[in-house]
């Protein structure tokens, strides 16, 4: 069994965000980057599909510049066997933020493609840009079935069963043959870390590099990147600890009356 | 229909999801904005959908499509995409306005790449300066700390566009009469892959958090397990419920039925005091109907001060324990 686990780069959670000069961008010139959050959900489950399975491969694919080559030597450190990397350039024509999410899902399929995969990966959604359509995208490109919001996944005689996400609390299973692509949300599974041993082992593992095809025209637009603006006026309490304190207990009393 | 609108409505049981009539909302004002009509579909079983259709009668709107068929009974992406493909044909509407509900995002990215189109999801607000000019659709990124403004980029195709929950009113949806059509979609069932199950919940809900008065809620911000007990000491002074946002409960730290957002719990408090919550759009949608919500965060840039009341940018290890403190002094005295 082949699983294929589609990886984002994104900034730190903690990142300081500022628009980048052309005002259509993010500044991404103080930028810390890390595995996007869903995504390190969908290894995790693809290695436990693994280790279940007792035999299987896990490719983990990334697109984007050099950097990112940071993120799949992790992923290859928790365990994936082999890294392919999608090279854009780093920004111009090309580079991922030129591209619409159509476009970068197609790079991604057309390397999924290539590796024949029963199964492909990716998290529900990034934590920078937030489209959530990446992976269902794909599966259209792939013409295979899909689910997403997926917490665990059963491997089936010939195909999967999938627990999935509803709102409001509400879960659902779904069975499908493979090939298939699932996107994971996030919490099915407690992260593991990278060992020492396995940061060592990575450093052996293929790291396969393939170009990216050009940028196809894009079908939406990013006319203006801006900080939003407040729709609340938020009164921002300043001092020590202990004065914040009794101001935030005035408040509860007099106004939010609730002590 | 150049300029037309088509909402694709969601159901939930044998009545709506909350957000279809807010989809229903924003696609009247884009119709109206953009000088094009507005009609509105609902998908599902033809007597199942039925009563919903009539209903849709008396809302503003040029037709409601009514696409009725027995392989449409339960919701399946295959089954949906299809359908949608064949109306959307058949409507040739400019936009297609979705509510972004679980269901939207597991089915629209596909149907708009089925067109070649994208799907601008998750839209907070629609622009339109001059008709001429198109309107933009503003969405967030980064987690809610920057807006982006997106505009369709034209070749005549369809605009696909999702709307997120809370940010148009459902109650403005304008009255009117309409004409209902049926739609009758060509479905093989051999081409719906999947097989869905029942909707289930694991464990009967103990803890219902919609009727709460008082929230104290604890995001990423706590750091570790074992200092939640700050947050605990302060729910317990001021008599409130302990609630999280999904990293907390994804952790164990505390159950998932504490969880506020879009995955969980909706809530409507007096008073929310949000610790070490960064306020990424899923946990807003679970808040924003409280009252009054005071946030505790380090970083001064995170969204949950848009939609605070009272902010304190600082250390939550400092202040949590001295209001704790005060709430108890207070109580005493």
């Amino acid at each position: 069994m082949k699983i294929v686990v589609a990886v984002k780069q994104v900034p730190e959670r903690d990142a300081v965000v500022r628009v980048a000069a052309d005002g259509r961008g993010l500044d991404e010139r103080d930028v810390t980057w890390t595995m996007n959050e869903p995504d390190a959900y969908a290894l995790e489950e693809a290695l436990q599909l693994k280790e279940r399975a007792g035999e299987a491969e896990v490719v983990v694919l990334c697109a984007g510049p050099e950097r990112v080559q940071s993120t799949l030597r992790e992923a290859l450190a928790k365990g994936a066997d082999r890294a392919v990397h999608v090279v854009t350039p780093e920004s111009g024509a090309g580079s991922l933020g030129e591209r619409d999410s159509l476009d970068v899902a197609r790079l991604l399929a057309e390397a999924v493609k290539a590796e024949a995969a029963d199964l492909v990966l990716t998290g529900l959604q990034s934590d920078d840009l937030g489209a959530g359509q990446t992976g269902v995208v794909m599966a259209e490109l792939l013409g295979v079935p899909h689910a997403t919001l997926v917490l665990q996944v059963e491997l089936l005689g010939n195909g999967i069963k999938v627990k999935r996400e509803l709102e409001d609390g509400w879960m659902q299973q779904v069975e499908m043959p493979l090939p298939a692509l699932l996107t994971v949300q996030s919490g099915g599974n407690r992260l593991r870390y990278a060992t020492l041993m396995g940061i060592k082992r990575a450093r052996q593992k293929e790291m396969r590099e393939v170009s990216a095809a050009a940028a196809a025209k894009r079908v939406d637009e990013v006319v203006k990147v801006s900080p939003p603006t407040r729709v609340k006026r938020t009164e921002m309490l300043t001092g020590s600890a202990d004065e914040i304190a009794a101001t935030l207990v005035e408040r509860l009393r007099f106004e939010v009356k609730v002590l | 229909m150049s300029n037309g609108v088509l909402v694709v409505l969601e159901t939930k049981g044998a009545g709506w999801h909350r957000m279809s009539f807010e989809a229903l909302a924003a696609g009247q004002k884009l119709a109206a904005d953009m000088g094009g009509a507005c009609s509105a579909a609902v998908l599902g079983e033809a007597a199942a959908i039925a009563p919903l259709a009539a209903e849709l009668a008396t809302k503003r709107l040029a037709t409601v499509w009514m696409v009725g068929d027995a392989l449409l009974a339960q919701y399946t992406a295959d089954g949906w995409i299809a359908a949608l493909a064949q109306l959307i044909a058949e409507v040739k509407p400019k936009y297609v306005v979705l509510p972004h509900t679980y269901q939207v995002r597991d089915f629209a990215p596909a149907l708009a790449t089925r067109m070649g189109e994208v799907l601008i999801g998750d839209v907070t607000a629609i622009q339109v300066a001059v008709a001429a000019d198109g309107p933009v659709f503003v969405r967030q990124w980064m987690q809610g700390k920057l807006n982006a403004e997106y505009r369709h980029g034209g070749d005549g195709g369809v605009c696909f566009v999702s709307v997120q929950a809370g940010s148009f009113r459902g109650d403005a949806v304008e009255s009117g009469a309409s004409e209902v059509k049926t739609f009758a979609p060509t479905l093989e069932a051999a081409k719906i892959r999947t097989k869905p199950g029942e909707a289930f919940r694991e464990a009967a809900q103990t803890v219902d958090l919609s009727s709460a008065p008082v929230i104290v809620s604890v995001g990423r911000g706590i750091g570790e397990q074992e200092n939640l007990k700050l947050v605990e000491a302060l729910a317990t002074a001021l008599g409130a419920e302990i609630a999280a946002s999904r990293p907390i409960c994804d952790a164990g730290w505390l159950p998932m039925e504490r969880q506020v957002g879009s995955s969980g719990q909706t809530v409507a408090p007096k008073l929310y005091l949000a610790v070490g919550i960064s306020g990424a759009i899923q946990h807003l949608v679970g808040m924003k109907g409280a009252k009054t919500v005071i946030a505790i965060n380090k970083d001064a840039d995170a969204p949950i001060f848009e939609v605070a009341d009272i902010g304190v940018v600082g250390d939550l290890f400092e202040v949590v324990p001295a209001l704790t403190k005060a709430i108890e002094g207070a109580a005493r005295g």
